[in-house]
């Protein structure tokens, strides 16, 4: 559904080239879900605008839904649907004008056009909605009737970018019912964006952890979890015995972390196999005469992998941004 | 081409469902024409000279320059509204549809100059009964070639909020900065001829002085102007370089 070769993006701002996007190659299966997970700036949506036509790429290609996008732009942007991260609609049109007129800008005649719009209407439960200006509309109701805008033309590709940021947990849930249901029900291929760790995890097929505009991660979120990032030990102890704890947890962990408390210190970091490994570090410490005062085994995240793959936190770049 | 005719039809009708369901903008937009002629036709008719006019009925020669004004005010704005749909993220979504670029920019254009049709027949028929004499293929004559000079004005416009999209305030400020010299320069509110000669020599290197001067000559009855042919021209000219700056710019929109 989707193939790119070296598909790069420079911007240039005052004098100064920008390479947003880095020779990427990627291949999209039919039906698959996939997300593109980064911080901001990583490229995700640089690269989501070229897929989409959006943006010309500087140099490098891709085949969108069976088209070029370098020189068969018309023909991906008649095939795919793209829900883009502002509001799709118009805030001065009414809700049913533009459903309808979505329709016509993808050549369908008015009464076809209308036809669609109220089965979107009535599968985004936008139906006692159609009349509304779309000023009116509450921000999970304009974000039901951008998914409806994105699938007026019945696409088999459709392209979401960051469909799920700044809503509330009930819409972004709400919204994934919906993306699941597309998927599930007429086997759509999804592409879309997000800084959403648990968003990415738990929903996408596949994730490519972009960084730098570089992929820098391919895989399924437990392949990702498993192969990069291994389990995480934290070990509370006295401040005493800090010193003798670092000895014996050193030999057996990696990207080992440690932080002080009130008289206590936190020892955390990377290990293979983490409830199987805790035991034997216990009692390890038991012999060292450590005195634990409280340890955690928690499964990774994928911003552990994120920060395997690049020595930095996503969450806490997100919370900085 | 037909996609192109088809395209522009379908962003035509997007834009026009805008005014269609506010009744309120189309009444202000018919009344303020009104307005306008009521004041500053008897100013005009009491301080210009009527040798400058070639005599005729201040009407003849006042309202062509008030819907030549209509045109300018309604198309060189019509980039404001594209600046909105930027902000929002409306833009995005119908540039990511499979229209032809073009059609969004003459589509746009064409809504702002349909209510011209009204509001030229409305001030049209108001004057009638005090003194102006309609000739309406000739007026018709004229408003297809405001029509194409007002495409081009409008494509220059969606240009202009497209480049200032990072600056909303440069649209504003290039838009008013170019508009009155424009508006003056062109002799559309007072005859060029009752000015200093700078003056004239700066209003013959506008081409909206063309366009006032053969919508003068069309709503005074005649083809046989040479004005008309150079208007042709400044509106060719116009269109067809407001649609190549403005298919530019809205390749460069998404950067």
């Amino acid at each position: 559904m989707i193939h790119t070769e070296k598909l790069t993006r420079h911007f240039v701002s005052k004098k100064e080239t920008i390479e947003a996007v880095k020779g990427v190659d990627i291949d999209v299966a039919p039906g698959e879900l996939v997300a593109f997970l980064g911080p901001n700036g990583a490229g995700k949506s640089t690269t989501l605008r070229m897929l989409t036509t959006l943006l010309p790429p500087t140099s490098g290609n891709a085949w969108v839904a069976g088209a070029s996008i370098t020189t068969e732009s018309a023909v991906v942007r008649a095939r795919i649907g793209y829900i883009g991260q502002g509001d799709g609609a118009g805030h001065s049109f009414r809700v049913m004008d533009e459903l309808v007129m979505q329709g016509r800008f993808y050549g369908m005649n008015s009464s076809d056009a209308l036809s669609r719009a109220k089965e979107m209407t009535k599968s985004l439960d936008l139906t006692s909605l159609e009349k509304r200006k779309v000023s009116t509309l509450s921000g999970g109701q304009r974000r039901r009737l951008d998914i409806a805008l994105g699938l007026m033309n019945r696409p088999s590709l459709i392209f979401l970018d960051e469909p799920s940021t700044g809503m509330d947990p009930h819409n972004r849930a709400n919204l994934w019912e919906h993306i699941n249901r597309l998927r599930d029900q007429q086997e759509t291929t999804i592409v879309l964006t997000t800084h959403y760790l648990e968003e990415a995890d738990a929903y996408a097929e596949r994730v490519l952890v972009i960084d730098h505009g570089e992929i820098i991660a391919n895989d399924t979120a437990t392949n990702l979890k498993a192969t990069l990032a291994g389990d995480r030990i934290a070990i509370t102890v006295d401040d005493t015995s800090a010193a003798a704890a670092s000895a014996v947890i050193a030999g057996r962990g990696t990207e080992l972390t440690t932080s002080n408390g009130s008289r206590e210190v936190i020892i955390a970091g990377r290990f293979d196999q983490g409830t199987r490994t805790l035991p034997w570090l216990l009692r390890e410490l038991d012999h060292a005469g450590v005195h634990v005062r409280a340890a955690d085994v928690r499964v990774p995240t994928l911003d552990d992998v994120f920060l395997s793959l690049t020595g930095r936190s996503l969450r806490e770049e997100e919370v900085a941004a | 081409m037909s996609t192109l005719v088809a395209d522009t039809r379908n962003v035509f009708q997007r834009e026009m469902s805008l005014v269609l369901r506010d009744p309120f903008s189309i009444i202000f937009s018919l009344v303020q024409p009104l307005v306008f002629l009521g004041l500053f036709g008897p100013l005009l008719a009491g301080s210009v000279d009527p040798a400058v006019i070639n005599g005729a009925s201040p009407l003849q020669w006042f309202l062509p320059g008030v819907i030549v004004m209509i045109c300018l005010f309604g198309t060189s704005t019509t980039g404001s509204n594209l600046l909105f749909e930027i902000s929002l993220g409306s833009y995005e979504r119908v540039l990511a549809a499979p229209l032809h670029r073009s059609a969004i920019l003459i589509g746009k254009a064409l809504k702002e100059l349909a209510p011209l049709i009204v509001q030229a027949a409305l001030v049209t028929l108001v004057s009638i009964p005090f003194g102006f004499k309609l000739y309406p293929i000739h007026v018709l004559a004229g408003l297809l070639l405001l029509g194409v000079f007002g495409v081009g004005m409008g494509a220059f416009s969606n240009a202009l909020a497209i480049a200032s999209r990072k600056r909303e305030w440069m649209f504003w400020a290039v838009q008013q900065s170019l508009l009155f010299p424009l508006l003056i320069l062109s002799g559309m509110m007072l005859p060029l001829e009752a000015g200093p000669r700078w003056i004239q020599v700066l209003g013959a290197f506008n081409p909206l002085t063309y366009i006032v001067n053969a919508e003068r000559a069309l709503f005074s009855g005649t083809f046989n102007d040479p004005s008309i042919g150079w208007a042709v021209l400044a509106a060719v000219i116009t269109c067809a370089a407001g649609l190549w700056v403005g298919v530019k710019q809205v390749a460069r929109s998404t950067t």
